[in-house]
């Protein structure tokens, strides 16, 4: 087995399949959903589904934040740019996300200042270095990131540089958690949860899901046998009829989250009213927005966007995957039309994407490579 | 790193977090520390860890340049393996390098 000996603990990892094994019941069909994109990537480079039994079906969630920022919003980014007192800065995640008028990486080539930044804390530097632009951040992403990008703005205040704003995308996990569990067409019974979104939140926000649906969530690490760990634990809870939230990554995520963190978002964000999600619609108070006293520092508000609304590409069946009514594959484009050269939709752009996951690791299979086996 | 080369790299991925250790504070710049990884040495803010003391030789997880979890050795150890393993190893050591704000400052106020 080639892959099984990249493991720390191929043994553990042969238990935790057998484990996952004896505890499903026979005839009954499980769906699971894994929140975080950082995991669908990780299930999907380790071949996980190929140890767990058929009747195990993982769902890929909305937890990838460049997948489920709306075209429109990229558009309305994307204008900024065209103005030349304007240095756009975004992570790599956005650079090929693509708009209706091309990604960003397109507009730098057609000669619009866009650059990649790898931490906000650099683009509030470029504002410092480069005092006669505007350098505003394209934020994005949940509860991980949001944090990062609040503190920059409190040391931009206290550092009084007065030519730096953020265009603010950053997006909540509960909410989108709850529309998925209020939304008809999706069945599912239990919820693999974010590792690092967890660290900021902890694990109490979760509570409902167990409390008000009777579903479970394990909390989960983002190695082979985190993952496995967290199925076992969520098997369990469905063998015995409980529903709870557990915490499969307590090394990392402290039941409480970071105080810290949490402080410094409810200082500089608010809740949108609502907020577009790809696939998902607008979802109540899912999004943040910065709050009237740091209003300087708000590219919303410093700057007229035209808050364009645009369809995805009809044949696109983008939303259908992220609500994981359809797999990546059984998309009209997949592969075709919608490649990671050639990105027609978001989720075949972030190395989160379900699509890209897919497509990078998933197809490997019919190349003649292992998957971790049991 | 300049900006230049930044953009040509693979994207590195949003979720994931890069271990390292605490070798040094900054002097007058209390929300920054040196940490390192894999002999690697780069500023970071640790505004996120400041409820409690942090110390030399401790473990942290990194994202998008703050410290956003203190963990153990082993942690960092299968962290950084993990990020082998996804093959992302090279694309977080490029995403440090990258860190602009890291370098020293020409100018004291030009520290973000």
């Amino acid at each position: 087995m080639k892959f099984v000996d990249e493991f720390r603990n191929p043994t553990l990892i042969r238990q935790a399949s057998q484990e996952i094994h004896r505890l499903v019941e026979p005839g009954r069909h499980y769906r699971l959903m894994e929140v975080c994109g950082g995991h669908t990537h990780a299930i999907y480079r380790f071949a996980l589904e190929d140890v767990l039994p058929e009747s195990i079906e993982l769902v890929h969630g909305p937890g990838c934040p460049v997948c489920v920022l709306p075209m429109g919003r990229v558009d309305d980014g994307l204008s900024l740019a065209r103005d030349p007192a304007v240095i756009l800065t975004a992570f790599g995640d956005m650079m090929r996300v693509p708009g209706r008028g091309g990604s960003p990486l397109e507009h730098k080539a057609r000669g619009a200042d866009v650059r990649m930044v790898y931490s906000p804390l650099d683009a509030l530097k470029l504002a410092q270095q480069n005092p006669d632009r505007e350098v505003v951040f394209f934020a994005i992403g949940f509860e991980t990131t949001a944090p990062s990008t609040a503190l920059t703005l409190q040391r931009a205040r206290l550092l009084g540089v007065k030519n730096f704003s953020v265009f603010c995308n950053h997006v909540t996990i509960i909410p989108a958690i709850r529309a998925i569990l209020d939304s008809p067409d999706m069945r599912v019974e239990a919820f693999i949860g974010p590792g690092h979104v967890s660290t900021v939140i902890g694990c109490r926000p979760y509570e409902f899901i167990c409390r008000d649906y009777g579903k479970p969530l394990v909390t989960s690490g983002f190695e082979p046998l985190d993952v496995l760990q967290s199925i076992v634990m969520i098997l369990r809870q469905l063998r015995d009829g409980r529903a709870c939230v557990e915490n499969q990554y307590a090394r990392v995520v402290p039941w409480e989250g970071n105080r810290p963190a949490l402080r410094a978002m409810a200082e500089v964000f608010e809740l949108r009213p609502f907020f577009e999600w790809r696939g998902l619609g607008f979802i109540s108070q899912s999004a943040l927005a910065i709050r009237e006293s740091y209003a300087e520092f708000d590219a919303e508000r410093r700057f007229s966007l035209p808050g364009v609304r645009v369809t995805d590409p009809k044949a696109a069946q983008c939303g259908e995957v992220l609500k994981g009514v359809l797999k990546p594959h059984q998309c009209k484009l997949f592969g075709r039309e919608c490649t990671p050269e050639h990105p027609v939709g978001a989720l075949m752009v972030s190395s989160e994407g379900a699509c890209a996951a897919y497509y990078n690791f998933a197809l490997r299979k019919s190349n003649g490579a292992e998957p971790v086996g049991v | 790193m300049t900006g230049l080369l930044a953009d040509t790299v693979e994207d590195p991925p949003v979720c994931l977090a890069i271990p390292g250790k605490i070798v040094e504070f900054v002097p007058d710049q209390p929300h920054l520390a040196v940490i390192e990884v894999s002999g690697v040495r780069r500023r970071v803010n640790i505004d996120l860890l400041r409820d409690e003391p942090l110390a030399e030789g401790e473990w942290v997880l990194i994202h998008v340049g703050f410290a956003m979890s203190r963990i153990g050795v082993v942690e960092a150890e299968e962290q950084m393996r993990l990020l082998a393993m996804l093959g992302e190893d090279t694309l977080a050591m490029e995403e440090l390098a990258g860190y602009r704000f890291s370098e020293p400052p020409a100018r004291a106020e030009d520290n973000a």
